[in-house]
């Protein structure tokens, strides 16, 4: 699937300081193709994560339109856009995602059934064997370390099996090893036809990549 | 794992939050219900008791007042044993206005071996009698035989019994169908019955006797119904004047002065279920302000995961509307246990007439108690799902990330 930005932009109103508005992205476009993991890196603060939200449905731009495929999707309804992205787009945001009400395995299964789907098992039990939380699955979100909690986040994504991969600074509470299955499994999927977009402010995911864009200052320029 | 049960695991893996809610709608309903019950239970009996009097005028003797009044009798069933000379009922037919008269003669069981209970015995004249008849006829389908005795719903007796007074046996013919009343503590029985329990409690040294000394013919209270078109007001100064040694009070008075009471109470209530239902709503109100805050997080994650809004909204609401039907469902039931087994002492307290509705206006209020509270509930909780259902996930999970 292609996922295409054109010209978007994002400015937020300030009440104090010199400047009424913030640009957080100035006008971007992007084309995020399918069966290629991008790397999307820059400092923070540089515009990064507002650029994802944007490509994932979840923040309108200022300015300009995204398509996934045909579809523009600030042009969809929030029914239509919620259910897109339930079913199309895998968005690892960054800190704490999980529903603390809901065990590890449970998370896990949730995007899967939210629209009464049969809960993806198999594939969770991969996922969950792959990033090393067999033994967290019974445990709740509360009493799981960062680290963990962002391995099963990542799980989520994978077993979800979306056509769109947006994961925010995934490896950023991961030791190497994890880092490199993480990344690794980021590959595998773009591999596979997913369309990948890693944001990161560090440069292990370079070596996987097949695009490197760089943020500075809500612009963006290809490596 | 689908909607239904994500909003069991809410729930029931936030137990403190969960049960909160649960208590509140509770006490909502629970107030509601029994304020609801309460004063309607004090309406019903001020209409029984306006049924059950039916008389315009009541004369007693002139002591009685001080000595037990007619009101305490009726109301809260004070056992009152006051005579006056028997002859007064015919100056009461005598005076100019009076329809019907008829007269009635209390007694009052003892205590002791000799009686199955302590009650009031209250005699009267089945042939000229228009106060207790029609409600006895309702119950019993002959005329009330001599020793035989109809006995009022509180009474803790069955029909077919004996029922012992000063040694001597009336067979219980039937029992009388709930006033709210101090009527309902008495036993009813004929003129004849009753001289003849007055006579077997002279013989215990029980002595009804008038300062008069004629102990041969004595009533207690004489009821009076005014010709149509006539003013009671008029009668009963004619009567005060006419009957010597007794005093006419007028009925309407006296149920105004119940009215009245029973307006205040019900004021009371009103009162005291507001001041519930504005403090709960407020903890209501900061309980669902605080979800807001603690759940902006969990529910941002359901919308990155592709929850809509509306399914959010959704979702909130089905957990609150479950919550508030559990709630409403505990506080009636919590409701009627406290408040159908202390109908006596909720009648002593408030000393007024107090009769329970039928079942099927219990059943009404109920229904009426939950689905308010519920629709309470949810009113409150909409805001909340409404809030949180506008969350930007994309800001909120990145905050304090």
């Amino acid at each position: 699937m292609l996922l295409r930005a054109e010209n978007i932009s994002r400015r937020y109103f300030r009440k104090h300081g010199e400047a009424n508005f913030f640009e957080a992205v100035r006008p971007v476009s992007l084309t995020l193709e399918s069966g290629k993991l991008t790397v999307l890196n820059g400092k923070s603060g540089s515009g990064k994560t507002t650029l994802l939200n944007m490509l994932a449905g979840l923040l309108n731009p200022s300015e300009g339109k995204v398509f996934l495929d045909r579809t523009d999707l600030y042009a969809l309804g929030d029914k239509e856009l919620s259910r897109l992205r339930c079913e199309k787009i895998g968005v690892i945001p960054q800190g704490r995602s999980a529903v603390d009400t809901l065990s590890v395995y449970e998370n896990i299964l949730l995007p899967g059934i939210l629209y009464g789907e049969t809960p993806r098992t198999e594939e969770a039990e991969n996922w969950i064997a792959v990033l090393g939380i067999s033994e967290l699955r019974n445990a709740m979100p509360a009493e799981l370390s960062g680290g963990e909690l962002r391995r099963m986040a990542i799980a989520r994504t994978l077993t979800a099996s979306p056509e769109v991969i947006l994961a925010d600074e995934p490896t950023g509470d991961l030791d190497s090893d994890n880092t490199a299955i993480v990344l690794t499994a980021f590959q595998q999927a773009a591999r596979a036809g997913k369309t990948v977009l890693v944001v990161s402010h560090e440069t292990d995911a370079e070596a996987y990549a097949d695009q490197i864009y760089h943020m500075n200052h809500g612009m963006i320029e290809q490596e | 794992m689908k909607h239904f049960s994500l909003m069991i695991r809410n729930l029931t893996r936030r137990p403190g939050r969960t049960i909160s809610l649960i208590l509140l709608t509770a006490f909502l309903a629970m107030s509601l219900f029994c304020g609801t019950v309460v004063v309607s239970s004090l309406r019903r009996g001020l209409n029984s008791m306006e049924n059950r009097l039916g008389a315009d005028i009541i004369v007693v003797p002139a002591e009685a007042e001080s000595k037990a009044s007619m009101k305490n009798l009726l109301l809260q069933g004070t056992i009152g044993t006051f005579y006056m000379d028997a002859s007064a009922l015919e100056r009461v037919r005598e005076t100019e206005g009076v329809g019907k008269a008829s007269a009635q003669i209390f007694l009052s069981s003892m205590k002791a071996d000799c009686c199955s209970v302590k009650v009031q015995i209250i005699g009267f004249d089945p042939e000229n009698d228009f106060v207790v008849q029609p409600w006895i006829a309702e119950s019993l389908n002959h005329q009330l035989g001599d020793m035989e005795v109809v006995v009022g719903c509180r009474v803790e007796t069955e029909v077919g019994n004996n029922f012992r007074i000063y040694d001597r046996n009336c067979l219980v013919v039937a029992k009388l169908a709930s006033t709210g009343t101090g009527l309902d503590t008495a036993v009813y029985c004929n003129m004849n019955t009753i001289h003849m329990l007055l006579q077997a409690a002279e013989e215990k040294g029980i002595s009804h006797k008038i300062d008069s000394g004629n102990d041969s013919e004595v009533v207690s209270a004489i009821y009076v119904k005014v010709l149509p078109g006539t003013d009671p007001g008029l009668v009963n100064n004619r009567l005060n004047g006419h009957v010597r040694k007794a005093t006419a009070i007028r009925t309407a008075g006296m149920m105004t002065e119940v009215a009245d009471s029973l307006g205040g109470v019900s004021r009371t209530i009103a009162v005291l279920i507001a001041a519930v239902w504005a403090l709960s709503l407020i903890i209501l109100f900061i309980v669902f302000s605080m979800m807001v805050n603690e759940r902006r997080r969990e529910l941002a994650v359901y919308r990155l995961l592709g929850m809509s809004r509306k399914m959010l909204s959704g979702m909130i609401l089905k957990e609150t509307a479950l919550c508030s039907l559990t709630g409403a469902l505990c506080g009636t039931a919590l409701g009627a246990i406290l408040v159908f087994p202390f109908t006596t002492l909720i009648e002593t307290s408030l000393k007024l007439p107090y009769l329970t509705p039928d079942a099927g206006s219990v059943v009404l209020y109920a229904g009426i108690a939950m689905i308010v509270t519920v629709l309470v509930g949810c009113a409150a909780g909409s805001r909340t799902a409404s809030r949180l259902s506008r969350v930007d996930p994309g800001t909120t999970l990145r905050e304090g990330a």
